[in-house]
């Protein structure tokens, strides 16, 4: 075991580290050890001007008295460092301590979803790549005047040892690889973006999805930018392309099916489980043990095993994303989805890979049953406002639909709609479902974990479209 | 602190490094979240990280570590040497000169005392105040996300093998409150947050909770309008996005680059004549103010905007050398990889109007108090963000709005820019007063 071999941490020291954390009265205590090794070098002007090693390393503790929460972390993991974060974040209880003694013993893994790679080896081979997609992406037209690659990847250990008596031990590798183009024709100068990874090791990027692969989708981007007119503006409907548009899940319900927000009846989908939330088409799955995913995890960042979880069936909302926090107070399971940036924050409820399952149609059916409407195809960023339900997204790649036929491209265009109005809204969905190619990063009060989306193409009958006329 | 990151610097010498920078950083953090009264959670801790860029002729290579081990710094030395021997010659790369470094005299009041004197009781009763002021204001808050105190120290140490040594502290702290308001079946919330370094300079709890309610309330009823072309007012808590993203294009890495709307035009007019920018890292109490750079380059105070006309990007030393000018003291870096750039404190200088005098000055338009989204595209200069607001009538408010979306293009609305307020505030490194644009499409039914 990594962290026994390299640091001596052995059960009986989790087990005092656990006493110490529930010496004030306090329920449950778990600590969350973190090793991360990074590697990343970056590709400008066809020079590698930037290549970084590092590490992290930490644990965090934490005590659950009620609904109270006490945090304290550590980054030098010597036992006196450990047990003096674990009486920190004791005092969030005040009274003796109510367990006898604690037993931990490490729990099988439930899932195999990764490889297990080495860490700094391959950095010549990681080299060629990005000289690869340097040059895929000047090749692709002579319009490409800059490029820029950038590859990273981050091996994590982590164990996760809990006073239910849980332990649990992971290495979470972590790639990505992405490639920026921009193209120019007189004064006119787009860009474009592409990029893709997961939980996988560097072969990858030589079987899977190349290099080049992402540089010419990149420059492809920036070239059909050159000839986009300005997106309208107003209410129309929009058909979205399969794979990354799935952020209008990620925004529109995913936040908001988030069980800290649900707990506190803050959310504009608190109290409606078992209510009709979305039309019948749709059925909306958040789903952590899909393997090489960048959403997956063998097991989330409590120590409970990810899971797939139908959120929204047929239109009726299921469930929500459990921690262990909203779970014991709601009474309702884990789903594994308790997830934190790093040692030094409080877990929460978080999605891991969402998406919606595939419908019955036919994607051309779809776009021709449209007379006039927009055809989105990739996205950049979204967000979303949990209580109001508001949220948008930017899509960086779009056309207008015209009776029937994909036509001119259009730039800048936001979608803004209302989460559980829009769908309501759907009604044509796909039997194209794809993943998106492992590039997300989700942001919640000041945490980022990467995630995954997918959506077939479906089409929504009325959203606004914010662009400049 | 200092010690130890020049040590770290001879050793990369010693290792083979023409040229050496190391940066060690430590400090504390506090937060306390109380929810409907109650404590909801409490965090405390510190950490402390190093990191390392060394140059091997015109070649870099970058490393970091939190473990202070003796092993561990080995092996930042070593990663960082060994990195730098296979990355690209770069004929820019390097450190800045020896005059170039340095610090800024002026005593700049960016850390007090007074913040790590609070016990946490204390802490939480600030925020339980600030909570309640909203729980208090009116009956339609029936709810909340919880009121929050947050502070931390830092500490911050530069040294590089050209002679530069130095370190400061910084301390900050800031209450926050986010209520949920209630009318049938709608709810709305709103935020509002004091930030200081010092606690004595933080707002009453009682005023942050209060206006965190109003905001919340006023977004109550808002309804979805027409799309047209009006005029636009950005109260200051939304202008100041607008600035965020003027420094975005103003930034060295774009402009070398060509990824942004404003490279290529030094010199050239780019805004209103009525707007001028400021940026400026020596302001006392600025929460971008520090007396040196993350390159050891003194900070300073740079005119960008001078009356409309663009007469200053802003540059660390590579940039500077990628464009043939000189660096502002304006690099910013986390532990890795090489340097960007960040802002001093940026702002634009306030005008003559007051906000009550700019709501009045528009027959029909939108007042904007809430932006979301991620649709600026710094290339193009494009617009389009998701906008709450108020629609304005005959220069008053007439109802809230929501759902809808603002677009135009960052160049034009620069130069679209017809007035501005009196009421710059700083609560952050970037801010501007309330800015009334021209026009912008209004985008909704």
């Amino acid at each position: 075991m990594f962290f026994r071999d390299r640091y001596n941490l052995t059960e009986r020291d989790l087990e005092r580290y656990l006493g110490e954390a529930l010496a004030c009265g306090g329920e449950y205590a778990d600590l969350y050890f973190e090793y991360i090794s990074t590697s990343s070098l970056s590709l400008d002007e066809s020079l590698i001007k930037s290549a970084t090693q590092g590490i992290s390393v930490g644990c965090g503790v934490r005590v659950l008295s009620g609904e109270k929460t006490g945090y304290a972390y550590t980054d030098d993991l010597a036992p006196e460092k450990i047990l003096h974060a674990a009486r920190v974040a004791a005092h969030i209880a005040a009274g003796p301590s109510e367990v006898q003694s604690i037993r931990v013993d490490e729990r099988a893994a439930l899932h195999n979803l990764y490889p297990v790679v080495g860490g700094d080896d391959g950095l010549s081979e990681k080299l060629d790549l990005m000289d690869r997609a340097d040059r895929a992406a000047r090749a692709f037209d002579s319009r490409i005047f800059q490029v820029r690659a950038g590859y990273a990847d981050e091996m994590r250990h982590v164990l996760i040892a809990t006073s239910d008596g849980r332990v649990s031990y992971d290495y979470q590798p972590l790639t990505r690889l992405a490639v920026f183009a921009l193209a120019r024709e007189g004064n006119n100068v787009q860009k474009g973006m592409d990029g893709g990874g997961g939980r996988v090791s560097l072969d990858f990027f030589q079987t899977v999805r190349t290099p080049e692969q992402f540089a010419r989708e990149a420059a492809r981007q920036a070239i059909v930018q050159l000839e986009a007119a300005d997106a309208p503006a107003g209410e129309m409907t929009v058909v979205l392309g399969p794979g990354w548009p799935g952020i209008l899940l990620h925004e529109a319900v995913g936040h908001g099916l988030e069980a800290d927000f649900n707990r506190k009846q803050v959310s504009a989908f608190s109290g409606l489980l078992g209510r009709q939330v979305a039309s019948p088409l749709c059925t909306v799955v958040d789903d952590g043990t899909i393997p090489g995913r960048r959403g997956s995890l063998n097991v989330d960042d409590e120590g409970n095993p990810t899971s797939r979880t139908v959120l929204i069936e047929k239109g009726i909302l299921k469930a929500y994303l459990q921690d262990q926090l909203s779970s014991r107070i709601l009474g309702a399971l884990p789903t594994g989805n308790g997830r934190r940036e790093s040692y030094q924050h409080m877990p929460m409820p978080r999605m891991t890979n969402t998406f919606m399952l595939a419908g019955e149609d036919a994607p051309e059916d779809i776009i021709q049953s449209v007379d006039r409407g927009l055809y989105c195809a990739t996205f950049g960023g979204g967000q979303v406002d949990i209580t109001s339900g508001k949220f948008v997204f930017s899509a960086s790649e779009s056309y207008l639909i015209e009776e029937g036929r994909i036509t001119r491209p259009v730039r800048n265009a936001t979608l803004i709609g209302n989460g559980p109005e829009v769908m309501r809204k759907v009604t044509r969905v796909g039997h194209d479902l794809k993943l998106d190619q492992g590039i997300g990063t989700c942001g919640k009060e000041g945490q980022s974990v990467p995630v995954g989306v997918g959506i077939p193409t479906i089409k929504v009958e009325k959203i606004t479209v914010g662009g400049v006329g | 602190m200092v010690d130890l990151a020049t040590e770290i610097v001879s050793r990369a010498v010693r290792a083979g490094a023409t040229d050496a920078e190391c940066t060690a950083v430590e400090g504390q953090e506090f937060s306390a979240n109380v929810r409907l009264g109650e404590v909801e959670s409490l965090k405390e801790a510190g950490s402390k990280a190093i990191g390392l860029r060394v140059l091997i002729g015109r070649r870099s290579g970058s490393s970091y570590t939190s473990d202070f081990s003796p092993g561990g710094l080995d092996r930042l030395v070593d990663s960082a040497v060994a990195l730098a021997r296979i990355t690209s010659e770069d004929p820019s790369a390097g450190l800045p000169e020896p005059e170039e470094l340095g610090a800024a005299g002026e005593e700049l009041g960016l850390y007090y005392e007074d913040v790590a004197g609070l016990s946490a009781d204390d802490k939480i009763a600030l925020a339980r105040r600030a909570e309640r002021a909203a729980l208090d204001a009116d009956p339609r808050i029936t709810n909340s996300e919880g009121g929050a105190f947050n502070s931390a120290w830092s500490r911050r140490a530069l040294a590089n093998s050209r002679g530069f040594q130095g370190e400061y502290r910084r301390s900050s702290c800031s209450l926050s409150v986010v209520p949920v308001a209630r009318s049938g079946e709608e709810m709305q919330r709103d935020y509002w947050y004091s930030l200081s370094h010092s606690l004595a300079a933080l707002e009453p709890p009682e005023s942050v909770g209060r206006r965190a309610a109003e905001r919340a309330l006023g977004r109550l009823g808002a309804v979805k309008v027409e799309t047209r072309r009006v005029p636009v007012v950005f109260e200051p808590r939304t202008a100041r996005t607008l600035l965020e993203s003027l420094f975005e294009a103003v930034n060295g890495d774009s402009i070398y680059r060509h990824a942004s709307f404003l490279a290529g035009k030094l010199g050239e007019t780019i805004a209103a004549p009525e707007v001028t920018v400021v940026d400026d890292g020596t302001m006392p109490g600025g929460f971008g103010s520090s007396p040196f750079d993350d390159e050891g380059v003194p900070s300073r105070r740079t005119l960008v905007v001078e009356s409309g006309i663009l007469r200053s990007y802003l540059l660390n030393s590579y940039t500077a050398r990628k464009l043939g000018l000189k660096t502002t003291g304006n690099a910013s870096r986390g532990l890795a990889g090489n340097p960007g750039i960040g802002p001093g404190n940026f702002y634009l200088l306030p005008g003559p109007y007051r906000p009550e005098e700019i709501l009045a000055s528009v027959g029909e338009g939108l007042f904007v108090t809430e932006l979301i989204g991620f649709g600026v595209n710094m290339v193009t200069g494009d617009y389009s963000r998701g906008a709450a607001g108020m629609w304005l009538r005959d220069g008053k408010p007439a109802f809230p709005v929501h759902e809808v979306t603002i677009a135009g293009n960052l160049s034009q609305m620069f130069r679209d820019v017809e007035m501005i307020g009196s009421d710059l505030e700083f609560r952050g490194a970037i801010a501007a007063p309330t800015l009334k644009i021209r026009e912008m499409t209004v985008g909704g039914k």
